[in-house]
């Protein structure tokens, strides 16, 4: 009973953890097994065949290599369209500025089929080709939103005594902006732009409507979840994992080493 | 250094004036810092003095006045084309960027290419030069202000403006950094403006004192000047305590102006007053004053200013004491007596005899408030202690 009682709070996280992660781990468990029928839905037998030919299923590889330029193109534009706009939210004040804040909100509020299928009778109205860029651009769309969010936050954070300090110190404002804001807002903008490849990467909904023929990964999974989804699927999205797991890990060493470095100086 | 054989040319701002809105900041502001001086910018919070700062380092634009050096007028000049640098209330220290490099901003903002040994130079000036690679939130809070102190003095700037350098710091650190900061400016001969609302700093630190109050200066000149002879009620409280007695002009004896207040008549030398009519205020510092026993009343010089009273409080401060004395019209006088004295010192209820020479009394204009200038939370405590005593009583 003590015992409970004194660790009830570690028991609780630990629940939670196991139930946030037990999906991923499923997941890629599964994707060692070597089904019988079309469905990986029952252990069966170990075997590494997903992972030694990744590409043995047609279309898995197209389509993963389709998402990922998708999410590349479409988190570079909004990146740098979104890290204007929150510079201009936060810096200057003009007329339309408290619509504007506003406006940004409402892609994020949007239900995702209203836009999607919001945006298809666009495309559809202009005869716009429906393929690889309309997703792009309903992706840009909805990408732009977070990433000013984010931006802001970690523009209203900065000391403007910085940039002062910059200006007093021989910086013109160019080389305020270049040597001092930058690198403050940088953190932020790469997290704005992790956070936009990932909502790509992943979108569904959206991308189905605006795809036309075009197969992008979720599509894909969508298309083969029907007649019973190949395990080379489960091998690409615990590597996906693994690759975000992996970069995380890497920041937070390189940083711990940093640190341990300026200790011992 | 360098600097102390560069030739420094004097700072004057004249009719400069910042307001926003309708309010006025600063207020018609003229002024000359000899170059070369250490010049404290003394002021309540609110008072104009870190306005006046940024607009001589040029992060606002004054509404109206010039401000220039030597013969140059900066006014118009941007704050990265005026040879002025500043020393921020929060250092505001670049966090991307490590100290050596902090140190080396400016230099390499205007095209030096060999920064190595200026930027080394000058972490020794303060005593850095171990903490080179570190991040400034790696170093204490003294650290991170010499290393503002060091980015802001490596440029040579004709004046170096400080806003507060030592207000982030505890007390014993901050009596250290004055004395540092003093080191410095004797070493490198730059012009310092150094704005503080700490009366104490401002007085150990600076050649000359300016006190400020709502926008315009009250008093300028030598802080041991204005600490005997303030001018305005204002100074005579903000700058120290004063005991401040109101009273009226009855004429003049020789080279003294005779005051009766409360059916007592004090000497005030002449040349030590301002007041221009016949209201006066005789003042006098705390440490001036001298308490004797009542029934040793007749050992106080003749020539002397007196005042009978019976003692309220005392407080042992080590090196003093302070005592309140109550006046027969009900006002609490405050006395700093030196602890030399062996044997008793008086208590709480004593009947005593204060007396003061007649050349410590200063005069001042009687139509002024008594209490500009006390801080607003001494204010507050006065009129609740007097509020819980007369529920007492």
């Amino acid at each position: 009973m003590r015992f409970i009682r004194r660790n009830l709070l570690g028991l609780i996280a630990i629940l939670v953890l196991v139930y946030l992660f037990i999906p991923i781990a499923v997941v890629a468990i599964l994707s060692f097994n070597n089904p019988t029928g079309k469905f990986n839905l029952a252990w069966t037998q170990f075997s590494t065949d997903a992972w030694t030919n990744l590409c043995g299923v047609p279309g898995v590889c197209s389509s993963f290599v389709t998402s990922i330029q998708i999410g590349i193109i479409a988190t570079i534009v909004a990146t740098a369209l979104g890290t204007m706009i929150a510079f201009a939210l936060v810096r200057y004040r003009f007329r339309g500025r408290s619509t504007t804040n506003l406006l940004i909100f409402l892609p994020m509020a949007t239900p995702e089929v209203v836009m999607g299928s919001s945006l298809l009778a666009l495309f559809l109205n202009l005869r716009f080709p429906l393929g690889q860029w309309t997703v792009v651009i309903a992706h840009i769309m909805f990408i732009i939103s977070f990433v000013v969010v984010t931006v802001k936050a970690r523009l209203q954070g900065l000391d403007p005594r910085l940039e002062e300090a910059a200006r007093d110190l021989y910086a013109n404002p160019r080389a305020t902006f270049r040597y001092v804001t930058l690198p403050l807002v940088t953190p932020g903008i790469a997290g704005a732009a992790l956070l936009g490849f990932s909502l790509s990467f992943d979108d569904f909904i959206i991308s189905y409507f605006n795809a036309g023929t075009l197969v992008t990964f979720p599509i894909f999974i969508w298309g083969a979840a029907q007649r019973g989804i190949p395990v080379q699927v489960n091998a690409l999205a615990t590597l996906v994992f693994i690759i975000a797991l992996l970069i995380v890990l890497g920041s937070q060493l390189v940083n711990y080493r940093r640190r341990r470095k300026l200790m011992s100086v | 250094m360098a600097g102390a054989l560069r030739q420094v040319e004097d700072l004057h701002l004249v009719n400069l004036t910042k307001k926003f809105g309708d309010a006025a900041a600063v207020d018609d502001l003229t002024l000359t810092i000899a170059a070369g001086s250490f010049f404290a910018l003394l002021g309540a919070s609110g008072c104009g003095k870190t306005t006046t700062l940024r607009m001589v380092a040029g992060l606002e634009d004054p509404t109206a006045g010039t401000i220039s050096i030597g013969a140059k007028d900066i006014t118009n000049l941007r704050a990265f084309q005026r040879p002025v640098n500043t020393v921020f209330q929060s250092y505001a220290l670049f966090p991307h960027l490590d100290i050596f490099e902090n140190v080396a901003f400016g230099l390499r903002r205007r095209g030096i290419k060999d920064v190595k040994t200026p930027v080394n130079q000058m972490l020794e000036l303060v005593e850095l030069s171990a903490m080179a690679r570190r991040k400034p939130t790696q170093l204490s809070g003294g650290q991170q202000q010499r290393v503002a102190v060091a980015r802001a003095l490596i440029n040579e700037p004709d004046v170096l403006l400080l806003d507060e350098p030592l207000g982030a710091l505890d007390l014993k650190l901050r009596r250290q950094m004055q004395i540092e900061l003093k080191r410095i400016q004797n070493e490198v001969g730059t012009t310092f403006v150094h704005v503080t609302h700490d009366q104490e700093e401002a007085m150990t630190m600076a050649d000359t004192v300016a006190i400020m109050n709502a926008g315009r200066i009250e008093q300028m000149g030598n802080p041991a000047t204005i600490y005997e002879l303030p001018k305005t009620v204002f100074v005579a409280n903000f700058l120290g305590q004063s005991n401040l007695i109101t009273g009226a002009a009855q004429g003049r004896s020789g080279d003294d102006i005779l005051v009766s207040a409360h059916g007592q008549t004090y000497v005030v030398p002449a040349a030590r007053s301002t007041a221009p009519g016949v209201a006066v205020i005789v003042g006098v510092r705390p440490e001036k004053i001298t308490v004797l026993d009542a029934v040793d009343g007749h050992r106080a010089p003749d020539a002397h200013n007196k005042i009978a009273g019976r003692v309220t409080d005392v407080s042992y401060a080590g090196v003093s004491t302070q005592y309140l004395v109550r006046t027969p019209w009900d006002q609490e006088l405050t006395v700093f007596e030196q602890n030399v004295i062996v044997g008793d010192r008086c208590s709480v209820g004593d009947e005593v005899l204060l007396h003061w020479a007649t050349e410590h009394t200063f005069g001042l204009d009687g139509a002024q408030d008594v209490h500009a200038g006390v801080l607003p939370e001494v204010l507050d405590l006065e009129a609740t202690a007097s509020a819980l005593e007369s529920r007492g009583a």
